[in-house]
C-alpha cells in the first residue's frame, strides 16, 4: 500500500473530493428514483443530455463567428451554456417520455427507451457532423474528465471548478430535500394519498425530475456519464439494504457515496500497479477513475447484499441454520420427555442410534445437537444413553405443553383426522412462545388432556 | 444563396445521388445489406421484448457486454500477441459477459427490497464500469491499440465488411427462425405467463431463450451501430409498429420491417451526406418512422384519434342541440309533424341546456350549415325536415339509454338524465337493438319512447337528494 | 386413501408467503360432476388455494392429486380461468386468438395453429355468445365479455375439472347468466368446476357444493347441509388470532431478532 500513499498528491485529493461531491449530489435524488422504481431514468437522462450540450456549443460557436461574442467571452460562457443546453434536453427527455406514455398509451420503460436513444443518436450525429471542433469527445462524455479537474480552477482560487459546481448542486439538493422532506416522502410512498391531502404530487414529481436532471448535468462534465449512472442507483440501493427508514437510507447513501469515491480512486491507482507487479503488465498503464468508481459502487452493493446484518444472504443462511439447530435440539428434548412419560418405570433415556432413527437426522448433526444440549446442562449421559436433567425436563415439558395445546387448538378449529394432528403440531410447537401458550390455554379453557388423551403438562411458568 | 449556384450544385450532386441510390457503390451495398438484416432481426426480437414488458433489457445487455470484449481481448493477446481483435473471440466474450450481467440482474430478484428496475440499473452500471476500466487500461498499454474495441461503443456501420455480414446474417437467421418456430409459445408467454405456466409451458426456459436472442442480436449489432444504438433498434421499431396493428403476428413482422426500413433509410442518407455517421442516422431514421407512426399510425395514431374524438364531440353537441329543440317544442305539439312549424327562440335554448351564448352561437351556425335548422323572418329558429328527422333520432336514442339505465343499471332516476348524456353516444348498436325491442312495449307517444321523467313525475319529486340530506 | 374417481384431492396443503402460512393444512376431496363454490372472506386464501393447486406458487407441505395423478400428468384434464385483472388487455391479440391459446397445449411445440383449432375456438366463442366479437382486439370488449373470452379459452381445453378464479367479479347480468348456464352444461357432461365466488346470495342458486375457506377449511360439502348460518359465522368471524400469531412467529424465527 505504501506505494500509493507516497504518490498521493493534492491532485488525488481533489479528484476524490470532486467525485465524492458529485456522488453525494446524485445519491439524494437517486434514492427517490429508486423508491419510485424509476432507476433507469439516470441512464436515460445521462444519454439524453448530449444533444443539448452539443447544440449549446454550436450556438456559442455561431455567435462567436458572427461577432456577437469575443473568443474570451465564449470561454466564459461555455460552461453555463453547456449546463443550460444539457438541462433543457434532460427535462425534454422526461417530458417527452411522459407525453408518449399519456398520448401513445405506451409502457413507461418503452417510452423512455424511445426518447433517450433517439436523443442520444441526435447528439452523436450533431457531434460527428458539425461539432468536430467542439472538444466534446463522446468518449470524454462517457468516462468524464476526473483526472483533469485540477486543470480547470474556479476563478482565481485554487479550487477546481468541478468541486464548486458539484458542491453547489449537493447543497441545492440537500436544501430542497430538507424543505420538502415530508411532501417528497409522502408523494414517493403514496401518490394518491398525497394528492388527496392537497399536495401537488405532479409538481413534486417534476421537481424531483428537474433535480435529477440538473444534478446529472452538473456531475456530467467532471465525472462522466458512467459514474453518474452508477451513483444514482448503487449507493441508494446499498443503503436500502442497511436501513429501514428513509432518513437512514438517505444518510447511508451519502456515506456509501463518499466511500465509493475514495475507494474507487484508490483502486484506480492500485490496480495498474498490482497488475504490473503480479501480471507483468506495463508499468505506465492506467485505468479510468470514473469506471473504477462505478465498479467499486457495484462491489459495495454486492458485499452488502451478502453481508448486510439485516437482509444479507449470509445472515439469512446463518439464521436458517440456527433455526434448524434449535428445532433439532427441541425435538430431542421432546423425545426424551415422551419416553419418560411413556415408560415411567423403565430405564430412562435413549441412545444415539434410536434418537437418530426417531428424528431421522444425520448422526453428525445429532451428535452436535447432543453436545450443545449437554453444554447447556439440559441433558447428561446416563440411563440408556442420555437423560434429561431437571432443567432440561422443565424446558421439555414446556415444549410438550405447546405441542399438545396446539393439537387441541387445531382439533377445535380444523376438520383434521386425529392421527395427523401430531405432525402438524410438530411443525408449529417450536414457534409457540410463553405468551401464545398462555393465550392458547385460555382460549381452550385450561385443558388437561389433548385430543389423543395425553396429559397436557402444566405451565412451567407458574 | 444564389439560385443558380444552388441549381448547379443539384446537378452536380445528381450523379452522386444516382450512384448511391442505384447502389453502384460496393461499400454501400455491403453496409446496406448488413444493417438491414440486423434491423429486421432486432425489430422482430424487440417486438417480443416490448410485449414481455422488458423493453430496456437490451440496454442492460449491451452495456454488460463491454467487459467481456475487454477481457476477451486481453486473454487473446495473452495467448498470442496481436490476435486480440479476432472478432469471433470478441463476440464470444461479449456474449458471455452480457449473459452474466442478465443472470446477475435475475439473481437480484431474490432481494425483496430491490425492484426489477433497480436490479437492471445496478447491473448496467457495474458491468459498464468494469468495461470502461478494462478498455481504458487496454488503451493505456503500450502494446494495446484499443481502436478496434471502441467501435463496440460507438459503432462502425460505415465500415462494415463482407465478413461481418456473415456473422450478422447467421445471428439474424437464428433469431428470426426461432421466433417463427415458437411464435405461439412466445405469444402465450407475453400475454399471460401465469396461464402458460399452469398449462405446463416452461416459462423460465422461454424467457431465457428470449433473453438469449436479445443478447445475440445485441452483441452482433454493437459492432455495426454501437452499444446504445442497437438498443434503439430494439425499441423503436416495435413501438412504432404498435401504432399500426392490434394483432400479434403483424406486430412482430411490421416491427422487423420497420427495423429494416430504418436501417436502409439511414444507410442511404449517410451515404448521401458524407459527414453523417451511419449509426446515428439509422437510429434517427427509426425515430422518424416512430414519430410518423405515433402521429398517423392506423390503430392508435394521435391524428386519427384526435380526428375521431373531435368529430364525436361535434356530433354530440349537435345531437344535444337538436334534442333541446325537441324538448322545448314537445309540450306544444299536437303531432310529430308539427315539429318543423314551431319557432324556437335563442333564449329558450339557452335556458334548457347549460350552454353559454358563446358556445351556442357557433353551434347554431353549424346546424344551419348542415341544413338542420333555419332562421325564419322574425329571427327565430326552426327545424328543417332533415333537422326534424335527426332530432327525433337523437331524442329516441337518448330516452332509450335513459330507460336502459333506469331499468338495468341500478342508476337512480334523478341521475339518469346526466348519465345518459354521456352514455348514449358510446352505446353499441347491438345493445341498442336489444333495447329498442325490449322497450317497444312502453307505448311511445310518437315514434320516440315516452319521457321516463314524465311517467314517474310524482315518484321523482319526493326523494330529492338535497331534501333528504 | 383417496377415492380414485375424485377429480381433485388435497392432503395437508400448507402454503406460505415469505414463510407466513396463508393456508393451513388444507384437506379436501372434490366430488365429481358437481359445481363447487369456494367461499370465504377477503384474504382467506381462495385465489392462493387455486394457484397452489396448479403449482403456480410453491407449497410448503402437502400433496395434490388430480384424478389420482400429479398435476403434471393430468394437465390436459384441468383448465384454469385466472382473474381477469391478471393480464394486460392492451395486448395485441383478438378474442379469437386468446381462445385459441387454450389449444396450444394440445397442439404441442413448434406446430403452427391449425385451421381445425381455429374452428374449434370459434365454436367455443359461439358457446359464450361472442362469435360476433371474434375479430375484436381484446381491449375493445367489456369486462363481462373479457371474462367470457377467458371462459371460452378454458372450454376449448375440454378439461374434466375447471378451476375458476372469481369469474363473476365485476361482470354484467348477461355474462353472469351465460357463465351459470355454461357451468350447468359442464356439470351435465359430468365435469367438475371449482369456482371462487364472492356473492353469498347466489351460492344456493348456482352451486351444488361449497367449500368454506378461511385460511383453513371451515367446512365442505353439499350446499344444503354445509351452507348454513353457523358455518358462515365461523368462516367470516375473522381470522384466528392465534393461528396468525404462530404464523408470524414462524416468519420472525428466520429473521434477526
Amino acid at each position: 500500500m505504501n506505494v500509493f500513499w507516497s504518490d498521493w498528491s493534492a491532485i488525488d485529493t481533489w479528484i476524490v473530493i470532486t467525485a465524492a461531491l458529485a456522488a453525494m449530489a446524485c445519491a439524494l435524488p437517486g434514492t427517490f428514483l429508486l423508491l419510485r422504481r424509476e432507476s433507469l431514468m439516470g441512464d436515460a437522462l445521462s444519454h439524453a443530455t448530449l444533444p443539448g450540450m452539443v447544440l449549446a456549443f454550436l450556438v456559442l460557436n455561431a455567435a462567436t463567428q458572427a461577432g456577437w461574442l469575443t473568443p474570451a467571452g465564449m470561454t466564459a460562457w461555455r460552461h453555463p451554456a453547456l449546463f443550460v443546453g444539457a438541462a433543457i434536453s434532460g427535462v425534454l427527455c422526461g417530458l417527452l417520455a411522459e407525453l408518449l406514455q399519456r398520448w401513445g398509451r405506451m409502457e413507461p420503460s418503452a417510452a423512455l427507451g424511445v426518447v433517450f436513444t433517439s436523443l442520444f443518436a441526435l447528439g452523436l450525429l450533431l457531434i460527428r457532423t458539425w461539432a468536430d471542433q467542439a472538444h466534446i469527445d463522446p468518449g470524454c462524455v462517457l468516462y468524464g474528465n476526473l483526472e483533469m479537474v485540477i486543470a480547470d480552477p474556479f476563478g482565481q482560487s485554487g479550487i477546481p471548478r468541478a468541486v464548486v459546481i458539484n458542491g453547489a448542486m449537493l447543497a441545492v439538493n440537500a436544501t430542497l430535500l430538507l424543505l420538502f422532506y415530508k411532501e417528497i416522502k409522502l408523494c414517493t410512498f403514496d401518490r394518491d394519498l398525497a394528492r388527496s391531502l392537497g399536495i401537488p404530487a405532479d409538481r413534486v414529481h417534476l421537481m424531483l425530475l428537474a433535480m435529477t436532471g440538473a444534478t446529472v448535468v452538473a456531475a456530467f462534465e467532471s465525472v462522466g456519464s458512467i459514474l453518474v449512472i452508477a451513483m444514482l442507483v448503487a449507493p441508494p440501493a446499498t443503503a436500502l439494504l442497511l436501513s429501514d427508514r428513509l432518513g437512514g437510507v438517505l444518510i447511508g447513501a451519502l456515506i456509501v457515496a463518499v466511500v465509493t469515491a475514495f475507494g474507487g480512486h484508490l483502486a484506480a491507482l492500485a490496480l495498474p500497479v498490482m497488475l504490473h507487479r503480479w501480471a507483468g503488465a506495463a508499468e505506465a498503464s492506467s485505468v479510468s477513475t470514473a469506471g473504477m468508481m462505478a465498479v467499486v459502487a457495484g462491489g459495495l452493493f454486492l458485499t452488502t447484499w451478502f453481508l448486510s446484518p439485516r437482509y444479507g444472504l449470509l445472515r439469512q443462511r446463518l439464521d436458517q441454520a440456527r433455526l434448524r439447530r434449535r428445532i433439532l435440539s427441541e425435538d430431542i428434548l421432546g423425545v426424551l420427555y415422551r419416553l419418560e412419560e411413556l415408560r415411567p418405570a423403565a430405564v430412562p433415556g435413549a441412545d444415539n442410534a434410536s434418537l437418530a432413527a426417531t428424528l431421522s437426522v444425520a448422526p453428525w448433526r445429532l451428535w452436535r445437537a447432543l453436545s450443545r444440549l449437554t453444554q447447556r446442562g439440559w441433558i447428561v449421559a446416563g440411563g440408556q444413553g442420555v437423560i434429561l436433567t431437571p432443567e432440561g425436563r422443565k424446558a421439555a415439558r414446556d415444549l410438550v405443553r405447546s405441542h399438545r395445546l396446539w393439537e387441541s387448538y387445531l382439533a377445535k378449529h380444523f376438520v383434521i383426522p386425529d392421527r395427523r394432528l401430531h405432525t402438524l403440531a410438530e411443525a408449529a410447537e417450536h414457534f409457540v412462545g410463553p405468551k401464545i401458550q398462555e393465550a392458547l390455554a385460555e382460549e381452550l379453557e385450561q385443558p388437561v388432556r389433548d385430543p389423543h388423551g395425553a396429559t397436557i403438562p402444566p405451565s412451567t411458568a407458574s | 444563396m444564389d439560385p443558380f449556384l444552388f441549381l448547379e450544385s443539384l446537378t452536380l450532386a445528381e450523379t452522386e445521388w444516382a450512384r448511391v441510390l442505384l447502389l453502384r457503390d460496393y461499400n454501400t451495398r455491403i453496409v446496406l445489406c448488413g444493417t438491414m438484416i440486423l434491423g429486421v432481426a432486432s425489430g422482430v426480437v424487440g417486438a417480443l421484448m416490448l410485449l414481455r414488458k422488458r423493453a430496456l433489457v437490451a440496454d442492460v445487455a449491451s452495456h454488460a457486454a463491454l467487459p467481456g470484449i475487454g477481457a476477451a481481448y486481453l486473454i487473446m493477446e495473452a495467448i498470442r500477441p496481436d490476435s486480440g481483435r479476432w472478432l469471433p473471440g470478441l463476440l464470444l466474450g461479449a456474449t458471455v459477459s452480457a449473459s452474466c450481467g442478465l443472470l446477475f440482474a435475475q439473481g437480484m430478484r431474490h432481494i425483496r427490497r430491490i425492484k426489477e428496475d433497480a436490479a437492471l440499473a445496478i447491473t448496467l452500471s457495474l458491468f459498464f464500469g468494469m468495461g470502461v476500466v478494462l478498455l481504458t487500461w487496454i488503451q493505456s498499454l503500450p502494446t494495446g491499440h484499443a481502436a478496434g474495441l471502441n467501435e463496440f461503443i460507438f459503432g462502425k456501420a460505415a465500415a462494415l465488411l463482407a465478413s461481418d455480414i456473415t456473422g450478422i446474417a447467421i445471428a439474424a437467421v437464428i433469431a428470426v427462425s426461432v421466433v417463427a418456430l415458437l411464435r405461439k409459445e412466445f405469444c402465450l408467454l407475453c400475454f399471460d405467463a401465469e396461464y402458460a405456466h399452469a398449462g405446463g409451458w416452461p416459462v423460465t426456459g422461454l424467457d431465457l431463450l428470449l433473453t438469449a436472442l436479445v443478447i445475440v442480436i445485441t452483441v452482433v449489432g454493437m459492432q455495426s451501430v454501437g452499444l446504445l444504438l442497437v438498443v434503439a433498434l430494439m425499441v423503436l421499431p416495435p413501438t412504432a409498429a404498435r401504432f399500426w396493428t392490434d394483432r400479434f403476428d403483424p406486430l412482430v413482422w411490421f416491427s422487423g420491417g420497420f427495423g429494416g426500413a430504418a436501417a436502409a433509410l439511414g444507410v442511404l442518407l449517410s451515404a448521401l451526406v458524407p459527414k453523417f455517421a451511419a449509426g446515428a442516422v439509422i437510429v434517427l431514421s427509426g425515430t422518424f418512422l416512430f414519430a410518423l407512426s405515433f402521429l398517423f399510425g392506423s390503430q392508435r395514431g394521435l391524428w386519427w384519434r384526435y380526428r375521431a374524438m373531435s368529430a364525436a364531440q361535434r356530433q354530440i353537441a349537435i345531437d344535444d342541440l337538436l334534442r333541446a329543440c325537441y324538448e322545448i317544442l314537445e309540450p306544444q305539439l299536437g303531432s310529430i309533424e308539427e315539429l318543423t312549424e314551431k319557432p324556437l327562440t335563442q333564449a329558450a335554448l339557452l335556458e334548457t341546456h347549460r350552454w353559454s351564448p358563446k358556445r351556442l352561437r357557433p353551434l347554431l351556425h353549424r346546424a344551419e350549415l348542415a341544413d338542420l335548422l333555419r332562421r325564419d323572418s322574425q329571427g327565430n329558429w326552426r327545424l328543417t325536415a332533415d333537422g326534424r328527422r335527426a332530432a327525433i333520432q337523437a331524442v329516441r336514442y337518448h330516452r332509450l339509454c335513459e330507460l336502459y339505465l333506469i331499468h338495468y343499471a341500478d342508476v337512480p332516476l334523478l341521475g339518469a338524465d346526466r348519465t345518459a348524456d354521456a352514455f348514449e353516444h358510446s352505446l353499441r348498436p347491438e345493445i341498442l337493438e336489444q333495447l329498442e325491442a325490449m322497450l317497444e312495449a312502453q307505448s311511445p307517444r310518437f315514434s320516440v319512447p315516452a319521457n321516463p321523467h314524465a311517467a314517474t313525475e310524482t315518484v321523482a319529486r319526493t326523494p330529492r337528494p338535497e331534501a333528504v340530506s | 386413501m383417496s377415492d380414485p374417481s375424485s377429480p381433485l384431492s388435497v392432503h395437508d396443503l400448507t402454503v406460505a408467503y415469505q414463510r407466513q402460512p396463508v393456508l393451513w393444512n388444507i384437506d379436501y376431496e372434490a366430488p365429481a360432476a358437481r359445481l363447487v363454490a369456494i367461499v370465504g372472506p377477503n384474504g382467506a386464501g381462495k385465489s392462493t388455494l387455486i394457484k397452489a393447486l396448479l403449482d403456480l406458487i410453491p407449497r410448503a407441505t402437502g400433496e395434490v392429486q388430480f384424478f389420482s395423478q400429479t398435476y403434471q400428468q393430468s394437465r390436459q384434464r384441468v383448465a384454469y380461468v385466472p382473474q381477469r385483472t391478471t393480464v394486460d388487455w392492451d395486448f395485441p391479440v383478438t378474442a379469437h386468438d386468446v381462445v385459441t391459446m387454450g389449444l396450444y397445449g394440445r397442439l404441442g411445440w413448434f406446430r403452427p395453429v391449425t385451421r381445425a383449432a381455429k374452428r374449434e375456438s370459434l365454436e367455443a366463442l359461439e358457446r359464450v355468445g361472442l362469435a360476433d366479437f371474434a375479430k375484436r382486439q381484446i381491449s375493445q370488449l367489456s369486462g363481462g365479455q373479457q371474462q367470457r373470452v377467458f371462459l371460452a379459452r378454458a372450454l376449448v381445453q375440454q378439461a374434466d375439472l375447471y378451476l375458476m378464479d372469481e369469474p363473476f367479479a365485476g361482470v354484467d347480468a348477461a355474462t353472469e347468466r351465460t357463465i351459470v348456464g355454461l357451468l350447468q352444461g359442464l356439470r351435465g357432461e359430468g365435469k367438475t368446476a371449482l369456482v371462487v365466488h364472492h356473492d353469498l346470495q347466489t351460492v344456493n342458486e348456482y352451486f351444488d357444493d361449497v367449500l368454506l375457506l378461511n385460511m383453513r377449511v371451515i367446512a365442505a360439502g353439499p350446499v344444503a347441509t354445509v351452507f348454513n348460518a353457523e358455518n358462515l359465522k365461523r368462516t367470516y368471524g375473522g381470522k384466528l388470532a392465534l393461528l396468525d400469531q404462530v404464523g408470524h412467529q414462524m416468519v420472525l424465527a428466520g429473521r434477526p431478532q
